[in-house]
């Protein structure tokens, strides 16, 4: 076998996102195996594949949440984990490692709202602190994304006085008031009550559609990421199993797993 | 979940809000309150040390009237010793208890450092504070450290008011550091992920999500050190410091009047204690939020 190519099929462009040889165990569980994974920018990739194939694990790894045992991830043609010096790789510095990872957001399953701010201020924090923006023109910003998720009433609710949905809501809000060019979404629907998914999933939808904004989603509703997905990756046992075109992977997939874990998910 | 009444009310989103803060007391954010604690604690010491009282004398003035149950006048009489006796009592529970917050701070930072050097002694040294009595801590300081022999004499040789505070400082000290300890542990994992993927610098997460979040956590065990401190420290009587048990011991050995003497003693601590543990739950409620 040759060098792995991009598992895009892009020509020249910097990937938004470039793994290469991921490795990442916990003691003898072997979660990730050599795992390469090229996103385009403004691609949209939906991850699907049975629990603890590692999905949760490798949006993880690109968040700098978790650090791989072995392998490079790049975003935008800049290593992650790496700083070049004298033509080598070595460790990065924390300073490297922010700069870098600025071009990333993250959406938790868990949303992880700041309890004890408002709405407003979870999404102006950021702006705020890290990129030194004014905080009146931060907050008009955080307005104009409540806006868009549809919560502009509960701009000075705390999250205690929130819907699980419109959390997640507020969540994704406030990931995105940096302006992050990738964005990792966690299963963000799957701690809500089946009638509050559809909110959420209309945001994921605004985002896609605006097209600019690189996303890996990891989800379990098929029939979106046959909407908004431009490829379909299937993890098993930490490694990419099969890959395509959702429409392809999803009618048509090559390999038996995949067939299983399918008409398991749809059955359910 | 429960929903707090106190947090349904509708709230308007006009109401002009300063972004990005965390909870405020009383206006004040709570980690400014947070270091602002520290500073005046500090502060707060350096005026006891400097200013405070040394020991004070008592004086015989009357004698118990034998024919009452309870001699109301002898009370009135000694009340202005008393008080002298309360004050350096409460000097001694509030430089006592400013050093251990401080002592709590270092000893809880000593304690997370990542060098095991560090940390493991700082670990046994509070094991070791918090299961030996605060009794015999005072001895030590008070008997013992003054004869060894190789410690500067200035940093053995201490009077009673001043063991008598920094062994407080150092048994709650510990007792404190492990309140914050707990404080910081109470803070969800996933904070600290969200602070990471919003890329948010050390100072930033510190400041504005996890001490905001750990201070209320904190606050009420720090409350109940405060109490229970001023509380142990009549102690002070057995290495002569001239507290109100002290106080009440020397002039009940000379008058006999240990009904009324003991009673005075209790009103006094009932006089501070309540007022005080009143305050701290009105202030635990104030900074209490709903948690999601
Ligand atoms: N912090 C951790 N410590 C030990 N094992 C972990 C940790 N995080 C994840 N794992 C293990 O990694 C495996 C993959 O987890 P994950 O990436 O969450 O899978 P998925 O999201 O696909 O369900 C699981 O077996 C899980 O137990
Ligand atoms: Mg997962």
């Amino acid at each position: 076998m040759s060098a792995p190519e991009p598992t895009t099929g892009d020509t020249g462009t910097t990937p938004a996102v470039r793994m290469r040889g991921i490795d990442k165990a916990w003691g003898d569980n072997v979660v990730l195996r050599d795992l390469d994974l090229d996103v385009a920018p403004g691609e949209r990739v939906v991850i699907i594949g049975p629990s603890g194939s590692g999905k949760t694990t490798i949006l993880r790894v690109a968040m700098t949440l978790e650090r791989p045992d072995d392998g490079t991830v790049e975003i935008n043609g800049r290593h992650l984990y790496h700083e070049e010096k004298n033509g080598k790789l070595k460790p990065a510095s924390e300073k490297h490692i922010r700069s870098v990872r600025s071009d990333v957001g993250m959406v938790f399953q868990h949303f992880n709202l700041f309890p004890h701010m408002s709405a407003v201020e979870n999404i102006a924090l950021a702006p705020v602190k890290v990129q030194g923006r004014d905080p009146e023109q931060a907050r008009q910003q955080a307005l104009e994304l409540l806006e868009m998720v549809g919560l502009e009433k509960h701009a000075n609710h705390t999250p205690g006085q929130l819907s699980g949905g419109q959390k997640q809501r507020v969540a994704i809000a406030r990931s995105l008031a940096t302006d992050p060019k990738v964005m990792l979404f966690d299963e963000v629907t799957s701690a809500l009550d089946p009638e509050l998914v559809g909110d959420v999933l209309e945001v994921l939808r605004d985002i896609a559609e605006d097209g600019k904004t690189t996303m890996m989603l990891v989800t379990h509703e098929m029939g979106f990421a046959r909407e908004v997905a431009d490829r379909l990756v299937m993890f098993d046992h930490g490694r990419v199993l099969e890959e395509g075109p959702p429409a392809q992977v999803l009618s048509d997939p090559k390999e038996q797993r995949t067939k299983d874990f399918l008409r398991a998910v749809l059955a359910h | 979940m429960s929903v707090d009444p106190r947090m349904t009310d509708p709230v308007s989103t006009d109401a002009p809000r300063t972004p990005a803060t965390g909870r405020r007391i009383g206006g004040i954010p709570v980690t400014i309150g947070g270091v602002g604690a520290v500073v005046f604690s500090l502060a707060a010491l350096f005026v006891v040390w400097r200013f405070g009282g040394g020991s004070v004398r008592f004086e015989i003035r009357e004698t118990r009237d034998p024919s009452v149950a309870f001699d109301w006048g002898f009370v009135w009489a000694y009340t202005p010793d008393f008080l002298r006796a309360l004050w350096v009592l409460i000097q001694a529970t509030v430089g006592g208890f400013a050093l251990a917050i401080v002592i709590g701070l270092v000893l809880a930072l000593l304690r997370r450092a990542p060098v095991k050097l560090l940390s493991m002694p700082t670990a046994f040294f509070i094991e070791f504070v918090r299961s030996t009595p605060l009794l015999v801590q005072l001895f030590f300081l008070f008997f013992g450290l003054p004869r060894i022999g190789w410690i500067p004499e200035s940093l053995r040789v201490w009077s009673s008011l001043a063991t008598l505070i920094i062994a407080l400082g150092f048994h709650y000290g510990a007792y404190c550091s492990e309140a914050y300890r707990a404080g910081i542990d109470s803070v969800p994992k996933g904070q600290w992920e969200a602070a990471t993927a919003l890329n948010l610098g050390t100072l930033a997460t510190w400041a504005q999500v996890v001490l905001p979040q750990a201070i209320p956590n904190v606050l009420p065990a720090l409350g109940n050190f405060l109490i229970a401190s001023f509380k142990d420290a009549p102690l002070g009587a057995s290495i002569n410091v001239t507290c109100v048990l002290f106080f009440a011991d020397t002039t009940a050995s000379r008058t006999f009047a240990s009904v009324e003497l003991y009673t005075m003693l209790g009103l006094g601590f009932l006089a501070v204690s309540l007022p005080a543990a009143f305050l701290l739950r009105r202030l635990e409620r104030r900074i209490g939020y709903e948690r999601t």
